[in-house]
Order: C-alpha cells, then structure tokens, then sequence
C-alpha cells in the first residue's frame, strides 16, 4: 500500500536503529567531552579537539578504514571487545552504529560545548556556596540549563548518522538485514537496472525521515528554551 | 563571628586585610576595585588565598600554614549575589529549597514558612524567575541562601543592580534581617546611604587595605569618606522622639540642635532614629531664615572648610549637641558670606529630601 518493499522497510528500520542507538550510546561521551574541553585547562587539550573534529575533514572512507583496522575482529580494540564482553563491531549493524556515532561526534561536541561555555559559571558557583558537590552542581544546574545544547547536538548526530555512508560501507560493508542502511540500499538501487523507482522512494522516505527530525527538535527546543531561559 | 585575616597578590592589585565581625550587619565600603567583593570571594572558598586565615564559629575554613582549605560547598555560607543569579529551570520554591538537598534536619535553622513570611514571598512560591522584578528576585535569593541555614550571610551589593524604587522595597526586609536572625552578615556595598542605613559597623576599604574600621557615624564622617567621593558625603545625625502630624502627615524628631521634619509617618522601630543627611542637601544661612519653605534648621558653629575642589568647598559644623553636619557649598558662597571658622550657622535640609534616607537605629 506504502509502496515500499519488505526490503526498503528493512533498510529503513535498520537506518533508524542505527542513528538511535549511535545518538544514545554517544551522547555520555559527547556530554563528557564537551564538559571537559569547554571547562578544563589541560596540556593537550587542543590535540583531543583536533582528534574529536577530524572525523568532519577526513574522507569517510578513511575514518571508515581506521576503525576497519582498530576495531575490525583482528584489531586492537575490536579484538578486546570481542574476547571481553562479546561485542563485535565489523560487519554488524553495531559497526555501522559505531561509525555513524563517530562521524557524528564533532557535530554533537561543538553543539554542546558552545552551550556550555555560554553557561554563567555563577550559577553553578551560587550552586555550590547552597552545599552542592561539584557533581550534583552539574547534575541539577549544568545538565539542565545545557538541555538546548544537548538536544541540538542529538539531532545533528542523529541526522549525521541517517546520512552516514562512506565511512560505514567501508568499515561494515553493504549487508542487507545487516549493515545496509538507507543511503547504502539508495546506492545499490542506482547502481542495478531498473532501481532507479526505488531509490526514490528510499529518497522521499529519508526527507521525510529528516524533516520530521527537524520539526519535532524544533518544538522540544522551544520548549526547553522557554524553561532555561536567562534573564536579559 | 567571623575572623578573617588574609593577603592575596594578583597582578595589578594586592589585598591584605584583618578584621573580626560579630552579628548584625558590617558593611565592607569603598569605591571600586577596593577589594570588598575579593574579601567576600575569600570568605566563601571562590578564591584562594596566598596567605592567612579564616574562620567562621571558630570553625577553620581557610588556613594556608595548616594546609586546611574547606571546599565552598562545605562551608554553610549565605551567599547573595548582585544579581541574584536565581537558577532559570527552577520555579521560586524549588530555588528556595534548592540548599535544603544539602542540610541535615538537625541543623536546618529556619523553616520556608519563616522565610517566606520574612521576606514577603510567599504569593511568588510558584513562578518563575524570569517573571519576577528584580527586587523580588533578589528577595528569593535572599531566603534561598537564609534556608541552606548558614552560619554566616554574605551580601555582594545586593541593590546595585535595582533602581531606586526597587531599593526602597527591599531594604526594609534586609533591615529585619538584621534585627530578627542572629547572623553575622558581610554586606559589600560603595553606596554610601545603604552603608549609612543598614550598617551595624562599617569598615572602609582602599587599595586592598582596611582604611578605617567603626560605627557608621564615625567611619562615613565627614572627614573620613572616602576621598573620590566627596560629593556623596553624608552626615548621620541621632534623634529622638518622633512625633506625628495627622494634619500635614509629617513626622518631627527632636535634635539639640533643633527639630527634624520628615514627611510622612516613621515605620515604628526603635528610639532614637538615625537620619542620613547628604552634604549635598544641606544650605548655610547666617541667620535664622524666615519666609522659606524649609522646616529644617540645625544651629552650629563653622568648625572647618576644606581646601576647595573646583567650585566646591566642604564646610563642616559643629552642631549643638556634638554631632557633626558636612555642607557642600560653593567657594563664592563662602566668600561672599564670609564664612569662617568659629561661626554661628543654621543648617538648612529640605525635608523631603531627608525622606528616603531615614531609618531606625540599631
């Protein structure tokens, strides 16, 4: 009745479970990150900006390649993690989750950051001098006036990460089921006779997919705003 | 009681003061950049010290021979911010409880109920900051920062930010603060009428340093204000027995240099009261003036005239009784009425500007 194939309904769920769960399993560490580079003074604070940004200016299929070698099953850390606690990364849909959170964490660090640094420190210190520790201060007074920044930051990961192509279809490969995600069945679509049909509906699907991303951040943003908002 | 006895080297500026304080409120004055706010940052553990110590109920917060340093949130301290800095996310009763998370029920010293009451809150428990005037968010800060239940209040110029109306609202319930909670209070303020209203004891600061320590009388004098701001002088005279006229609605207190007319009815308190006269507002006359609308006309004798700034020369009488009135006149006035030390003058106030500058004594 959609139209849609059981096949373009695969992709497409895979294509969501993948940008969810990449958002969700990235925003402690996006959130951490962030916290750390707008708050902390360290040595070797401009070299993990750099790394954390170099997924934005690398080729795709170059990220896409050094998590193949670091944590494909017979990489350093793929091969910890599989001996460790089982998880596997190359050729699973986990992979293309991994490679989507990790090109979309420069965008979901600079959204959160900026929020953060745009915090007034007196809040948290007034927060302190009422008797809060330093992580409850952030618990109760940092976490909730960053909401806006977090939420931005979600929706640029998650739409980066229904977008993701390069660095996924070459750390995981284009499996269908498995690792084959929107983009990846849009490409396999053009590239066989007579797909070009279901391409474009793979193609009015993701821009619907996006323009409702949009929409809802949209109002939840409002929302958020109109409770964290500082006095003029 | 709080000692504090600190240094501190930053580039540009170096503070080093030593002062006790008991309860009731003592006013840090100065201009700015005199280092008032610095001692409060001390105080709550916002800044470190290169050295010294302090301490609050003979607890040690801050000694840097011990190596003790308390960390801000384990030192129960009020803190009341400029500009409230009341958290946007919560609503007025979640910002007053907030330290509440934080303080055992043992050593919880006032209730909301208590607060709310103090202060005049209670009908603005369910806003929002952002709906509040300023004068009421500094209202809320306040009795936030009395119900983390501190052992000792610090205020960071807690009117500046507001505007004259704004002002007058608000001090009445840092008046009552003062008299009703026993709690010694560090109030950082360069006006000097809220000093000269709300101060138990003032201690004037200058480049980092305690210029004069004592009560307001003594310290906001005309000869020790601080020397930039010679034109905000004031003089705290002490009367008594306020009298009220139904009939024009004025209020007379007597003075030994004579009788002090206010408009309208004094807020009951306690006798005598202190009345905060700016050099500004006072007008010398040779004689006793007849046909003049002024109601107020203080007998002294001319003790000094300062050297002339500009067009201005601070002439400071005298008054019957003891207490010291300073005028701000011009030089040609001085010269013209011959003025001198040694002279009998009558210090004239217009009444109605004595008004906002009245308060009861402590």
């Amino acid at each position: 009745m959609t139209g849609l194939s059981d096949e373009d309904w695969t992709a497409i769920l895979l294509s969501l479970r993948v940008a969810s769960v990449a958002t969700l399993a990235s925003l402690p560490f996006g959130v951490a990150l962030a916290y750390v580079l707008a708050r902390c003074r360290f040595p070797g604070r401009t070299l993990l900006d750099g790394l954390i940004h170099l997924p934005l200016v690398m080729p795709p299929v170059v990220t896409g390649y050094l998590l193949l070698l670091s944590f494909g099953r017979k990489g350093p850390i793929g091969a910890f993690l599989d001996q460790c606690c089982g998880l596997v990364f190359s050729f699973r849909w986990t992979g293309a989750a991994l490679a989507a959170a990790v090109m979309g964490m420069p965008l979901m660090v600079r959204a959160i950051r900026l929020t953060i640094e745009s915090l007034d420190r007196r809040l948290e210190q007034a927060a302190g001098t009422l008797g809060a520790r330093p992580l409850f201060v952030f618990a109760t007074v940092t976490l909730p006036l960053a909401a806006p920044g977090i939420l931005a930051g979600s929706i640029l990961s998650f739409a980066k990460a229904l977008g993701e192509f390069g660095a996924t279809i070459t750390f995981v490969s284009n499996i269908p089921g498995e690792t084959q995600t929107i983009p990846s069945a849009i490409y396999t679509f053009t590239q066989v006779p007579g797909g070009d049909a279901n391409a474009l509906r793979l193609t009015a699907v993701s821009i619907a997919i996006s323009l409702i991303a949009l929409i809802a951040s949209e109002v939840l943003a409002r929302r958020l705003n109109r409770q964290v908002a500082s006095f003029s | 009681m709080i000692e504090v006895d600190v240094a501190l080297a930053r580039a540009g500026f170096a503070l080093a003061v030593d002062f006790t304080a008991g309860n009731g409120i003592t006013a840090l004055f100065g201009e700015s950049g005199a280092g008032k706010s610095t001692v409060l940052h001390l105080v709550a553990g916002l800044v470190r010290p290169d050295r010294g110590r302090i301490a609050v109920n003979g607890t040690v917060f801050t000694d840097t021979e011990a190596r003790i340093f308390v960390a801000p949130h384990r030192r129960r301290i009020g803190y009341v911010f400029q500009d409230a800095l009341l958290f946007p996310h919560l609503n007025v009763r979640q910002n007053l409880l907030y330290g509440r998370w934080f303080t055992k029920a043992e050593a919880t010293s006032i209730s909301l109920d208590q607060v709310t009451d103090l202060l005049g809150i209670r009908p603005l428990l369910d806003r929002r900051p952002t709906t509040l005037s300023g004068g009421e968010r500094q209202r809320v800060a306040i009795g936030r920062a009395l119900l983390a239940s501190p052992s000792i209040l610090l205020m960071d110029e807690p009117l500046a930010a507001l505007d004259i109306d704004r002002k007058r609202e608000i001090i009445p319930y840092i008046q009552r603060l003062r008299d009703e909670l026993k709690l010694p209070i560090l109030y950082v303020s360069h006006a000097i009428e809220e000093v000269a209203r709300l101060a138990d004891r003032v201690i004037l600061m200058s480049a980092g340093r305690v210029k004069s320590d004592g009560a307001p009388q003594q310290v906001l004098s005309p000869k020790a204000g601080p020397g930039d701001d010679r034109f905000a002088r004031v003089s705290i005279l002490t009367a008594g027995k306020p009298d009220y006229d139904e009939k024009y609605q004025l209020t007379q207190v007597t003075h030994p240099a004579g009788r002090i007319t206010l408009p309208g009815r004094l807020a009951p308190g306690p006798d005598p009261v202190r009345i905060v006269i700016r050099a500004t507002d006072v007008t010398i006359a040779l004689s006793k003036p007849r046909e003049l609308s002024i109601r107020t006309a203080l007998k002294g004798t001319v003790s000094t005239l300062s050297e002339p700034m500009g067009a201005v020369v601070m002439v400071e009488i005298e008054l019957a009784g003891g207490e010291t009135l300073a005028a701000a006149v011009t030089r040609k006035a001085v010269d013209e009425l011959g003025l001198g030390p040694g002279d009998q003058v009558y210090c004239l106030v217009k009444s109605v500007s004595i008004d906002d500058r009245l308060m009861a004594a402590p």
